[in-house]
């Protein structure tokens, strides 16, 4: 009778540690089933330092990015006028009545929307120009000649004097007229209409 | 007859003429007498049709065409090229009918030589090839891309596809960026990363980061096949409801950062005027529907008429479009064709019955955060009379003439 009753406990023993350890296999399956994406899937290459230097163009307004290298108004005027006055015109003006290749670059007598009353950081300008122009020739351009054509830009619509030289300090401390005039967008759907 | 023995050549008692020829030849040399009273329906161009229960047609081909009956034709200018939103049926833009928006044209890229660089505020910067991108757990998804300048008006005789032409839909298939970003170890203090083109505008743009975290992907297909190169070959971003120029296609490179770049396209482009100030980063394209028939130029009969178009929004789903037909008067809500998507073109239809008198008709469409499309008269009120292009998405009214000839109703805003 006890060798019955301890057989039966060593049986209960046994039956229920089996019980304990199939729960736990069981709960750490399940988990391992959620988790069943890898740390990492191990595709792809790591960057080098060169890889990026290569394609890391983009400037920001508090001058990252800007390259070292200089450039004036006097080399800007000859620049523009040989590779940019074909399209955008002579002195980057709109001029009334005739649809140039490119749009105004110099604020005019009419309404246009250009660099000297619409633009927020000349910092754009340095960044725009050299990845995306000339148009027919883009990023064809040296950083020197991209701070000489700044420059004369910048003269032109009266943001900077003649006599500034632009480079990585000067440009990013230029202030754009238009910049109070940015707003981030307030609309965020709802029934009023912003 | 099994395949294997259906281009072998067929012995006759004259000389061997394979059973393509046989089957298929006989279509194009078809010609139909100009007396037929079909003939005038016919354009010209078109082949000529005999009975077709008559002949059998062309073997199975490699790709199909379209009916040469069916000719819906994107409408391009120097910049852009709008979808024929009147000659579709429902919500899916057929690939090569796909608007299109560039800076500097369609790049043409080897996609064994593609890759994706990402840097920035990460652990580890990477760089990921078309094949590593295509291994990742991938996700498809309908929605709609529209341009933010996607509104035109002026005069009576535009079609749906000069007014707003530049909002088209597909299935995308890709991976999540979140997917690539929880590889790449991303700094929890990044706040926006930067998308770059690898057109020769090298176009960027500011993105705030949240939009990788919820629903931002990069795709490869496009409807099933490979993206187009219009659409931004071999890869693009996709930003679900957000305006088309953030959709950066050939996207080549991003980089985490926790400012935003104030790119020319950010700036000078895609800003506007509000009152005496200018909007920027505007992300979302506020709901907007259109009345696709009967629009310009097509012509109805009186009786019946199934009023039909498509309804969207970048904010989620579309709740409901109500549709007038009596110039705004009385509005009475449409039928949606489920399911309806989040951020997608959702096709409504109206039964009308059209008695001849002279009106107008109109759609509005509300979405599921309670905002109603507006009157061009409303955007005018919040924003000022030096509105712009952007992010106009107004009610459109369509005249209906007592001939039944159908005309846009420009509406004035300068
Ligand atoms: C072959 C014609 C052509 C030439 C040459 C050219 N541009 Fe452009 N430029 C364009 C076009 C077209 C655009 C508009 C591109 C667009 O909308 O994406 C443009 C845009 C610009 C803009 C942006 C204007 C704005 O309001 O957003 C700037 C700045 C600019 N060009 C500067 C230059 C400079 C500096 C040069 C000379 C190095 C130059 N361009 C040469 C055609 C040209």
């Amino acid at each position: 009778m006890l060798k019955k009753l301890k057989l039966r406990r060593s049986h209960a023993l046994i039956f229920g540690g089996i019980t304990i350890i199939g729960v736990v296999i069981w709960l750490w399956l399940s988990y391992q089933n959620k988790q069943k994406w890898p740390e990492t899937f191990g595709y792809g290459k790591t960057a080098t330092q060169q890889d990026i230097t290569k394609l890391d163009i983009d400037i920001r307004p508090d001058g990252k990015g800007l390259p070292s290298g200089s450039g004036n108004v006097a080399e800007g005027a000859v620049i523009y006028t040989n590779k940019c006055a074909a399209c955008h015109g002579a002195d980057g003006k709109e001029i009334k009545g005739v649809k140039l290749p490119g749009p105004p670059l110099v604020v005019g007598g009419g309404k246009t929307k250009t660099i000297g009353n619409y633009w927020p950081y000349a910092t754009t300008l340095f960044d725009y120009v050299r990845r995306a122009m000339p148009y027919n020739a883009p990023g064809s351009l040296t950083d020197d000649e991209v701070y000489s054509l700044c420059a004369w830009l910048l003269n032109e619509n009266k943001i900077i004097k003649a006599n500034q030289i632009m480079n990585a300090r000067t440009l990013s401390k230029v202030e754009m007229p238009a910049q109070k005039l940015f707003i981030v967008d307030d609309r965020k759907g709802g029934p009023e209409v912003k | 007859m099994s395949m294997e023995q259906q281009d072998k050549p067929v012995k006759t008692t004259e000389k061997k003429i394979s059973r393509r020829t046989l089957l298929g030849g006989a279509l194009a040399t078809a010609i139909l007498p100009v007396t037929s009273v079909f003939a005038k329906y016919i354009q010209v161009g078109v082949p000529a049709i005999p009975d077709p229960t008559k002949q059998p047609g062309p073997l199975p081909g490699k790709v199909g065409t379209r009916s040469p009956f069916e000719s819906p034709v994107k409408k391009p200018s120097d910049i852009s090229s709008r979808t024929p939103l009147q000659d579709l049926y429902s919500t899916i833009t057929p690939s090569d009918l796909h608007f299109e928006r560039h800076h500097a044209g369609v790049p043409s890229i080897d996609p064994n030589q593609y890759e994706l660089l990402i840097h920035g505020m990460v652990e580890r910067p990477m760089k990921f090839s078309l094949h590593d991108l295509k291994r990742f757990p991938s996700v498809t998804r309908t929605c709609f891309i529209e341009c933010a300048g996607n509104f035109r008006t002026g005069k009576e005789d535009m079609t749906v596809q000069e007014i707003l032409g530049l909002t088209s839909q597909s299935e995308w298939t890709g991976v999540m960026l979140s997917t690539l970003f929880r590889e790449l170890g991303v700094n929890p203090k990044a706040t926006w990363f930067l998308a770059e083109g690898g057109d020769a505008a090298v176009l960027t743009r500011s993105i705030p980061i949240r939009k990788a975290w919820d629903d931002a992907m990069i795709v490869y297909a496009q409807n099933g096949e490979a993206i187009r190169p219009e659409q931004g070959y071999p890869a693009r971003l996709l930003l679900p409801g957000w305006e088309g120029n953030t959709n950066v296609k050939w996207l080549r490179r991003i980089e985490i950062s926790d400012a935003p770049y104030f790119t020319r396209e950010e700036t000078s482009k895609y800003t506007y005027p509000v009152k005496d100030k200018i909007r920027m980063f505007s992300f979302e394209m506020d709901a907007r529907s259109i009345i696709t028939y009967p629009s310009f130029p097509q012509t109805i009969e009186r009786g019946w008429i199934e009023i039909r178009g498509i309804a969207w929004s970048g904010r989620g789903k579309v709740v409901k479009v109500e549709v007038s037909t009596d110039a705004g008067k009385n509005w009475i809500e449409a039928r949606l064709q489920g399911p309806v998507l989040e951020k997608a073109h959702t096709y409504f239809r109206h039964l009308w019955h059209w008695d001849g008198s002279e009106t107008e008709i109109l759609s509005r469409v509300t979405d599921e955060t309670g905002y109603t499309q507006p009157t061009l008269k409303q955007l005018i009120d919040a924003r000022g009379k030096d509105i712009g292009g952007y992010h106009m998405n107004p009610v459109t009214a369509w005249r209906i003439k007592r001939d039944g000839n159908v005309v846009f109703k420009p509406e004035n805003h300068k």
